[in-house]
């Protein structure tokens, strides 16, 4: 018998269809991928099967998990269920746990509801579990409370409680995703051995499709609320029935084709750059102490060169690109753009800010929801001297838009008619509409579903190939940075602990943090070689 | 348009309006004493009724609402000017020396209540419409500083905000052009809370004789007057009283309703 | 912690200083001299000079300012210019009817709108939730000292259950004091009581929406052992700010439900002090119940800390 088994599962919200027809199994001991865009449904999916659906939700289907139909059981049978049978780890560590409570109150709290044990012997089942994952009591007492752990720690305590009881099955809603690279290792690491421990079945809920091959057993690809596939993950990455399927594998390993650069001339001189804040009194008649965010940073950019700045969070690239910006003055160091100073006495100078302009991450939140897309995208011509008027002015607003692939007509619409991946491309069209000669993409892709990622790489590398851009191209995402950039930066802590050519950089990394940093990241299988593979045998 | 927003929205119009044509029009004259006539039930000729003086309480009332609204009004737009570029300079000085300022000046405002302010500047100027106002006004201040600049802070992380000041604005320009206009919701419907609080305030000053002073009428002053009567002639109390209480019910229904339609977290998802 | 308290008392005592600088400020602008004024236009100058010196209004502004703070700092309040009797006596009669109402009070509004906000919060959006927070409306926007006047009407004059007005004292017994408490207590409760609903409400459907609470319910807790095990603690926060500016409300509230019911509290002196121009007893009772908001802030910010451990990391 199937652990789980999962029929025809249909779910409205109100009137619309969130999930249609959903049909899937899974073994013990096995884990399943569920995997998709955002707004596939993979996380209502999950959600249904713990039965926390929000209010107004009417869900259709079987769901039997070891031979009982979820979807038959009172509410008072599913509360002993939850915890005990199943267990459910979410996305937000940060959020996820109660701020008010100790960590140790919330790991016994799972056991003593559904076991009715002691206190203490509650505490002595909360220790083993604790030590289980990674948090031994001695280091880390249950007496804590989660403000005082980090995000991969209290992540860690969600999976204590969720698995204190030994559950059958396991529901993890994209556990990894806001964690740094190097902890998301840490933490697949602790669910796969935590499979095969215990012989639980996990539903791993990822869009990470590098991490869905490297984890899973089986793999079911989600669009617009149905399975499209579904399969063991060797077959279904050899075969690829679905072409969404095929469309999505694609786009994650997307790769764009990178005009040469011309001959070595600097644009950007960075010299030994220093920050740092200082942080919050720990004694009351102590020096404060200071986090030094960029600590004696150098390097120089080229004229149409494309750099890459890679580290994890916290490491000091957001401050370092606020630097060059000149939002930021640096306390020490220069900055220097074509020989001319990006601040001077502490306040940005006009001559070079004109020259420099940024794509931020988020594309919902870099515009102004009031003004419409002519306002909002000709906003850098405040610092023109002698900013273009009338016909000249409705000119470069059509131009700009064209560039990026919108339409002139768009200058008049409001940006909330606009989707995400529209929306960067209006960040794009903000950035180029005064010509700087040097453009900073922070994180510009790096909330944007894969497939609109590569569309959007993809109009980069056509800009650097029509306007022969120079840009800084900084992110977390190595495999993002490796495609769009001629050299790379690695960062660690404030400082550059590696530098070189990408391909160089990636295929042989020199320094220790940059190999753990490229050993960490998930890996897409080389789907030709398994394709080529199968015909040969 | 929800319920409670035309329900608070009519409520008041309704209220506004009588106090409006107060200024050209009252069924009966309220300066007019008629001692023979005092103390008249309500449904006669008169339709509230008459005062220990003989006054038309509907008359009253409409003159009364004018004195309340207007008192409530001005206090507003005392806390308004001066609280709203207090509250955009704390933001934009976030966590600076300015920002500390303003705020602690915030608090000890806050630490006197207002009627212990109201006292202190009665105690002092003795008492009139204009220092109820004026204690009010004083008391709005932080009020719309703390609103404003609650309001502020979270858009001054927003990357919006990172993009102008890469477009070379400054924070003051930035205050004016960005911050502002994406704080006008909360301003509005905090500003109908105050509102109603005015007209509150008003009555209760002018009740204890720190406010409006004979002979202009105004809902608390009636109130005070009704006090010692309420015995035999009640309706001189309650009248008013319900008159406050429409206003002020009013004005709080406008506030919630607006909050929910401009709320746009509520608004995308209509549409 | 303790530096989260060393703080918050820092804040304490420069807030008090601020505001004691303000009201003697006000105060010393008043035009007139309360000498003259209580011995009339026909003083003579040597009486006058002589009661000046009494009152200790021959020295510096700064030297009576320092007298003022040191004597209210050791519960020296002055010498009433009108009564020439101690303030601090006539401040301690007083006190004892003003404080009880106000505490009476802030315990009905707790007791009322703790039940009325957990039970409108349990079945939002039913017809229970909408007919609290219709009530609470309503609440709202009735003046107190109307409702004040209503309760006499009701309970006084027509049903003759308590009586209209007065204070027979502590020394009559607790009941009888209680029981002359109790109009007064219901009139400054139920608008507050009101607030503190919706408050309650809006608190506890905020937390709510926490990812933390779906996490509880992954655990296998019900709706309802989750609403007390980790709902109610986390609504609290904002709840406790509203109590504490309830009770600076509710204390200035007094003065003026005092009134209604002819209760001889602060409310009454201050005004009695005002019409007679005992600028010192209104200095006094004013400086007074600043310094009561002021604790009681500093009371809620401590209570803050036990109920939020972030806070007690983070100062």
């Amino acid at each position: 018998m199937k652990l789980l088994e999962v029929e025809n599962l249909s779910l409205k919200i109100r009137d619309a269809d969130i999930l249609r027809d959903v049909t899937l199994s899974l073994d013990q001991s096995d884990i399943l991928a569920i995997t998709g865009e955002s707004g596939s449904g993979k996380s209502m999916t999950a959600l249904a099967i713990m039965r926390l659906l929000p209010h107004g939700a009417q869900a259709t289907g079987r769901i039997h998990l070891a031979g009982t139909d979820l979807a038959r059981l009172s509410e008072t049978d599913m509360c002993d269920l939850r915890g005990n049978d199943i267990g459910m780890i979410f996305q937000e560590p940060m959020t996820a746990l109660n701020p008010v409570h100790t960590i140790g109150r919330q790991v016994t709290e799972t056991i003593r509801i559904h076991t009715g044990a002691s206190p203490a012997e509650a505490e002595t089942r909360a220790r083993e579990v604790m030590t289980r994952v990674g948090l031994p009591p001695d280091r880390f007492p249950l007496s804590r409370h989660p403000h005082a752990l980090s995000g991969g720690q209290r992540q860690r305590v969600v999976i204590a409680m969720a698995i204190a009881l030994r559950p059958k099955l396991l529901i993890a809603d994209e556990p990894t995703t806001a964690l740094d690279v190097t902890t998301q290792a840490q933490i697949l690491d602790l669910l796969r051995d935590l499979v095969a421990d215990f012989g639980m079945g996990l539903i791993m809920i990822t869009h990470d499709l590098a991490v869905v091959a490297d984890m899973a057993s089986h793999i079911a690809v989600m669009r617009g609320g149905e399975i499209v596939e579904t399969g063991r993950t060797a077959a279904l990455l050899r075969d690829m029935r679905h072409p969404y399927t095929r469309m999505l594998f694609e786009a994650s390993s997307h790769e764009v084709a990178l005009p040469v650069p011309p001959a070595p001339q600097p644009l950007l001189t960075v010299s030994d750059v220093h920050r740092s804040y200082r942080l919050p009194r720990r004694k009351l008649f102590e020096r404060p102490e200071t986090f030094k965010a960029v600590d004696g940073v150098s390097f120089t950019l080229m004229r149409g060169e494309r750099l890459g700045l890679v580290g994890e969070s916290g490491c000091g690239k957001s401050t370092l690109t606020r630097t060059i910006l000149g939002l930021d003055p640096p306390q020490a160091g220069t900055i220097l753009l074509d020989g001319a100073p990006v601040t001077m006495q502490g306040r940005p100078n006009p001559d070079v800010r004109r020259r420099i302009q940024v794509v931020f991450q988020d594309p919902f939140g870099s515009f102004n929801p009031r003004h419409r897309v002519a306002r909002l995208i000709t906003e850098p011509f405040h610092l023109l001297a002698d900013p273009p008027q009338g016909a000249a002015r409705q000119d470069a607003i059509a131009q700009a838009l064209t560039a990026v692939g919108l339409q002139p007509d768009d200058a008049t619409r409001h940006i909330h008619e606009f989707s995400g991946g529209q929306r960067q491309r209006i960040a794009i069209a903000r950035a180029l509409i005064i010509r700087p000669e040097l453009i900073l993409f922070d994180e510009a892709v790096s909330a944007l579903d894969v497939s609109v990622r590569a569309q959007i790489l993809d109009l980069i590398a056509a800009l650097c190939r029509v306007y022969g851009l120079t840009y800084l191209f900084v992110s977390h995402d190595l495999s993002v940075v490796r495609s769009v950039t001629d050299r790379v930066m690695v960062m660690q802590s404030g400082r550059i602990v590696e530098e070189g050519r990408t391909e160089a950089v990636f295929s042989d990394p020199q320094h220790p943090y940059t190999r753990q940093l490229i050993a960490a990241a998930p890996k897409l299988p080389d789907i030709e070689a398994l394709q080529r593979d199968v015909t040969h045998a | 348009m929800s319920k409670t927003l035309i329900l608070g929205a009519g409520l008041s119009a309704l209220f506004i309006l009588l106090a409006l044509v107060s200024l050209v029009w009252t069924p009966f004259d309220h300066t007019t004493l008629d001692i023979p006539g005092k103390l008249q039930t309500p449904g006669g000729t008169h339709l509230l009724g008459t005062d220990h003086l003989g006054r038309d309480i509907f008359s009253m009332i409409m003159v009364g609402a004018r004195t309340s609204i207007a008192v409530a009004l001005v206090a507003l737009g005392i806390g308004l000017c001066f609280g709203i570029p207090l509250g955009l300079v704390a933001a934009m000085h976030r966590g600076g020396w300015l920002d500390e300022l303003i705020m602690r000046g915030n608090d000890i405002v806050f630490a006197f209540p207002l009627l212990v302010m109201a006292i202190l500047i009665t105690a002092v100027f003795g008492p009139s419409a204009t220092n109820a106002i004026i204690a009010f006004g004083i008391f709005n201040i932080p009020v719309f500083a703390r609103v404003t600049r609650g309001g502020a802070l979270p858009l001054w992380e927003r990357e919006f905000i990172l993009a102008a000041r890469v477009a070379g604005k400054t924070r003051a320009h930035i205050s004016v052009e960005h911050i502002l206009p994406n704080v006008l919701n909360l301003l509005i419907v905090q500003g109908t809370i105050q509102f109603a609080l005015g007209i509150q305030v008003e009555a209760a000053l002018s009740f204890v004789g720190l406010g409006v002073q004979p002979p202009t009428p105004s809902l608390g002053r009636m109130l005070a007057d009704a006090q010692t009567m309420v015995g035999f002639a009640p309706h001189l109390a309650i009248f008013p009283g319900l008159a406050i209480i429409g206003i002020v019910l009013g004005l709080n229904l406008l506030g919630d309703g607006l909050r929910d339609a401009l709320d746009p977290r509520l608004q995308r998802r209509r549409g | 912690m303790l530096r989260y308290m060393l703080k918050r008392l820092v804040s304490l005592v420069l807030s008090l200083a601020v505001a004691s600088l303000i009201i003697f400020a006000v105060i010393e602008i008043a035009p007139g001299d309360p000498a003259s004024f209580m011995l009339g236009i026909n003083a003579q100058p040597e009486t006058l000079a002589a009661l000046r010196a009494e009152l200790g209004l021959d020295v510096s502004k700064a030297q009576r300012y320092v007298a003022w703070v040191g004597g209210m700092l050791t519960g020296d309040f002055g010498t009433s210019y009108t009564y020439r009797t101690p303030v601090a006596g006539m401040v301690a009669d007083r006190i004892g009817v003003s404080i009880p109402l106000a505490l009476y009070a802030l315990v009905l509004s707790v007791v009322i709108a703790f039940p009325a906000g957990l039970y409108a919060a349990a079945r939002r959006g039913r017809a229970g939730d909408l007919g609290v927070m219709g009530a609470t409306q309503l609440g709202v926007a009735v003046p107190n000292f109307w409702f004040a006047m209503m309760l006499v009407l009701t309970f006084a004059i027509n049903l003759r259950w308590f009586s209209a007005g007065g204070f027979p004292g502590w020394d009559d017994g607790v009941f009888a004091a209680l029981k002359s408490l109790t109009l007064p207590a219901i009139a400054l409760a139920l608008p507050q009581a009101a607030i503190l609903t919706r408050v309650m409400r809006s608190a506890l459907l905020d937390v709510l929406g926490e990812d933390f609470m779906r996490t509880a319910r992954a655990k296998g807790l019900s709706e309802r052992q989750t609403l007390w095990r980790h709902g109610l603690r986390n609504a609290l926060i904002p709840v406790l700010t509203i109590i504490g500016l309830q009770f600076s409300f509710l204390f200035a509230g007094t003065i003026i439900i005092e009134q209604v019911f002819y209760l001889p509290g602060l409310g009454r002196l201050i005004f009695q002090s005002i019409s007679a121009r005992d600028l010192i007893v209104v200095e006094s009772v004013v400086m007074l119940v600043v310094f009561g908001v002021i604790v009681i802030n500093f009371l809620v910010d401590l209570a803050y800390a036990v109920v939020d451990p972030r806070l007690r990391a983070r100062a």
